[in-house]
């Protein structure tokens, strides 16, 4: 039997390791998008210009 | 690691990632994933397509997570029953500790992402969810009471809410009633299957209805939950998630499924085995396309509501 035989194990293995790899690699693209989508929305504010603030009472008078 | 230490684990059953996507019943989540997105999509309030993504899958991350919490504590039931056999625990491949860390990891990542991702309220309802049907179902009320099928029936029913709350923030009549449809159908649906199927929940300590109560009253149930199941039915298409398509839909799906059950509440055993439970068989038939359609229903007024053609 030749030393580099796989076991059917190891493609179990690979399996779950190819399977948690592309489970995370997917949640790193989905978070990015999530706040891509979450800064780019119209909702998105900044304190910096959040009505009431110092900055944004600077922006009025300016 | 020696090969023989290798042989000894494969014989053992190492868990595959088919496995772990097992533990997270994924037939269970396709009904939480169609009913939460009719939920968010027949809100009144517009989501981002993206979030709106993002939410129905953090959604069914957390149903998943209650799932492989269900399993971890009911593996000495599943070990027992014929249909549980070869779930992944009873059958050694993945340990029931590992479960448990699944599920509770999950649990507190699909809520406080779902809370990221849309508001605080979801996270918490859905953290509310996992908790009611991981703890107050499976490990309180399962096995002391007959009613265990109308209280898990409300775990189930949570996810419209939850998709309604990711729109909106917050809890309205419509998501109330929404809620309402799936509970109260949820008990006729497994009655009627438990009428017919020869389970064998009584050898794993379960209380079911047919045991404890006998088959006649089970029979006499289901007429009493499929007439409150009309009336929310009906009061459903009253509001502003309804309008004609809904009501037609839900009129012609009531009439069938009140004549079925009061067909059930008419027989008794005799009748019943003697055609091998022909009309049970069809009123459970019957009950796997209410609910779908009643949804699906629901989200074809919303998606004609633009064109100013659903709704009343």
């Amino acid at each position: 039997m030749p030393l580099t035989r796989e076991h059917e194990l190891h493609k179990r293995r690979r399996g779950l390791n190819t399977g948690v790899g592309l489970v995370l690699g997917g949640f790193v693209v989905l978070v990015f998008l999530l706040t891509f989508v979450k800064i780019t929305g119209q909702s998105m504010q900044f304190p910096d210009n959040l009505p009431g603030t110092a900055a944004d009472t600077a922006a009025e008078e300016g | 690691m020696t090969d023989a230490s290798i042989t000894t684990q494969a014989d053992g059953g190492e868990a595959s990632f088919g496995d772990y996507i097992a533990l997270l019943k994924p037939r269970v989540m396709s009904l939480v994933v169609f009913t939460a997105l009719v939920g968010l999509v027949a809100a009144p309030m517009p989501v981002h397509p993206y979030i709106a993504f993002c939410a129905i899958l953090f959604i069914a991350i957390g149903g998943g997570a209650s799932g492989a919490l269900n399993m971890w504590y009911d593996s000495d039931i599943d070990a027992v029953m014929k249909r549980t056999r070869g779930r992944p625990i009873p059958s050694g491949r993945v340990g029931r500790d590992e479960a448990l860390a699944l599920g509770l990891a999950l649990s507190g990542f699909s809520c406080v992402m779902l809370a990221l991702a849309a508001n605080v309220f979801s996270g918490l309802f859905l953290a509310f969810t996992i908790f009611f049907y991981a703890v107050v179902y499976t490990m309180w009320l399962k096995r002391w009471t007959p009613q265990n099928i109308v209280i898990g029936g409300a775990a189930g029913a949570f996810p419209p809410m939850i998709g309604w709350a990711v729109a909106t923030g917050g809890v309205s009549l419509e998501s109330v009633l929404m809620f309402l449809l799936v509970f109260m159908w949820t008990p006729p649906h497994f009655w009627a299957l438990a009428l017919f199927m020869r389970s064998d929940y009584d050898d794993a300590g379960v209380p079911m209805l047919t045991v404890t109560h006998g088959r006649p009253a089970t029979r006499r149930h289901i007429l009493a939950y499929t007439f409150l199941l009309a009336a929310v039915a009906f009061a459903t298409g009253l509001t502003s998630i309804g309008g004609p398509i809904y009501m037609a839909v839900a009129l012609v799906l009531n009439v069938l499924f009140l004549a079925g059950a009061f067909r059930i509440w008419r027989r008794d055993e005799v009748m019943a085995e003697a055609d091998n439970y022909k009309v049970e068989r069809r009123f459970f038939r019957l009950s796997l396309i209410y609910t779908f359609l009643h949804f699906a229903a629901i989200l074809v007024e919303a998606l004609l509501k633009p064109y100013g053609l659903g709704g009343w």
